[in-house]
């Protein structure tokens, strides 16, 4: 096994942004896996989401979200997991192999290739939502009155 | 009493195969895509997840169009496909304060932090009907402006500065369940958040009016009314840390209703709580009103004997998909009950008549 070359800090990231990216989008930045045994999965199952009362106070159960697991082992011994959103098994088993990859010396490589490109672009897409709301700002002004003049 | 019959197979699969032809309806109309559905009719899909209690767009947008747009029977298939799924796991509660909103609006303060967002609202639109739409066409994009990096925090954070509404309790208790256990009354408050987010909408909605219209009055203000996403994250155990698995999109109420005061209690606001899957605004406000008018008891209110004080009543008959089980359940065949009814009443008219000639 290839010493680890990466924080939990920046896998924590990766996952998220693994998990959150369109399966087809994924598909198209890394078309080709490389030779892998599957550990568990690809399975599709469900979490429950929670929230807190009032935002802050007790937890409770809001509802429960579709998610696809998978757990692949690399043939240098790297070990990825995935937990992604909705029911795509090819996404989960792809996540959980460039989640592996990442680990490894050529991580480098698979982070320009996969993850910048999925960073640059879901950063537009919450920007370009995010000024779409700023439009709708309101922005008050008080009239003149007749008591004021 | 159940009898099992025989029969009936060769009608049934020929109104299988005509109820799959209607509802495709004229062959010379497109057929209509789930992807279609997930876009262009993104409320009711909504609707169907936070009802179906059930976060996937796709899988909504699917059995709204297997049900022919009957979003009750739609649904139904989202939470009978619900009990096939393992449960992976539960996620840690969805932080609410982080939400990238896109909308944030509040009745009480003009001026806040963060702004007034309307968002992509129905509100101010005229409830004319558009002929345009009518026609295919190209939208226009939607302007966009500068968007602040500032945070954007509750309203109810900003009035508890000043003590002036009641906070929540804290803590991290493991909620109850109904979909696990059974529900037992008397509840607790995480657990009637539950069924009142998956309950009906037109259920929750009315029993909302009837406090605002008197019945439990408790006069609420919408403090705030956030709609944007947010992530979830869940603990994975064979990593040792928690990670992201996703995003929904949420839409969250907060009442700030009026409170003399109690015993124990200094006269301050309280609050009520709306929180549901999806772009529900209608919902979540009625969610955070029935909340509130259910929390009489924990805070030394009278009980006027209000339907929506009631959480027997509320909670046993919010749920729309058992109310249709029992409800439709009386057009299949009771050829059994009923013929012993029809004896019964035969029976007894027999001994009327029979009373009546003898008095005669």
């Amino acid at each position: 096994m290839n010493a680890l070359c990466f924080d939990t800090a920046a896998r924590k990231a990766w996952m998220g942004l693994l998990a959150r990216s369109s399966p087809a989008r994924l598909g198209e930045l890394l078309t080709d896996l490389p030779e892998h045994t599957v550990l568990r999965g690809p399975e599709v199952g469900a979490v429950m989401v929670r929230g807190r009362v009032g935002g802050t106070g007790q937890p409770f159960n809001l509802g429960e979200m579709t998610v696809t697991r998978c757990s692949v082992r690399l043939s240098d011994g790297a070990v990825g997991h995935a937990h992604v959103q909705g029911r795509d098994k090819a996404h989960a088993r792809r996540a959980a192999v460039l989640d592996a990859l990442l680990q490894t010396p050529a991580a480098a490589g698979y982070e320009a290739q996969v993850l910048t490109p999925l960073r640059q672009e879901e950063t537009a897409a919450r920007a370009l939502r995010a000024a779409k709301a700023a439009a709708t700002k309101v922005e008050f002004f008080t009239l003149v009155r007749g008591e004021d003049k | 009493m159940y009898v099992a019959v025989k029969g009936g197979e060769k009608a049934i699969d020929a109104a299988h195969a005509w109820l799959a032809e209607e509802r495709r309806g004229d062959t010379s109309v497109a057929e209509l895509s789930v992807a279609q559905i997930r876009q262009q009719l993104t409320l009711a899909v909504n609707r169907v997840m936070a009802e179906g209690s059930l976060y996937d767009p796709d899988l909504a947008a699917l059995a709204i169009k297997q049900a022919r747009g009957d979003l009750i029977e739609a649904i139904f298939l989202i939470r009978a496909y619900r009990t096939t799924l393992p449960r992976l796991g539960v996620s840690t509660p969805v932080e609410t304060a982080q939400m990238a909103v896109c909308r944030r609006i509040s009745a009480t303060f003009k001026d806040l932090p963060g702004g007034q967002i309307l968002g992509p609202t129905f509100d101010y639109t005229h409830r004319l009907l558009d002929f345009k739409l009518a026609a295919e066409g190209e939208v226009p994009a939607a302007p966009t402006a500068p968007a602040g990096q500032d945070a954007v925090p509750h309203v109810t954070t900003m009035l508890n500065r000043d003590g002036l509404i009641q906070t929540e309790a804290e803590g991290n208790a493991t909620p109850p369940d109904l979909t696990r256990e059974p529900m037992e009354l008397p509840t607790s408050r995480p657990l009637r958040l539950q069924a009142i987010t998956r309950g009906d909408e037109g259920f929750i909605l009315s029993m909302a009016y009837s406090t605002q219209r008197g019945y439990g009055r408790t006069h609420a203000f919408v403090g705030e009314l956030r709609i944007g996403t947010v992530a979830v994250e869940m603990d994975i155990p064979e990593l040792g840390f928690s990670v992201e698995i996703g995003e929904v999109e949420l839409t969250e109420c907060e009442t700030v209703n009026q409170f003399k005061g109690s015993k124990t209690e200094p006269p301050q606001f309280t609050r009520g709580y709306g929180l549901v899957f999806g772009q529900t605004e209608r919902k979540a406000i009625a969610m955070s009103l029935v909340d509130r008018a259910l929390r009489w008891k924990e805070l030394g209110e009278d009980n006027t004997g209000a339907p929506a004080q009631d959480e027997e009543f509320v909670l046993m008959h919010a749920d729309n998909i058992q109310a249709t089980g029992f409800l439709e359940h009386i057009k299949l065949p009771h050829y059994v009950d009923f013929q012993a009814e029809l004896e019964l009443v035969r029976k007894l008219r027999r001994e009327a008549l029979a009373q009546a000639e003898a008095a005669e």
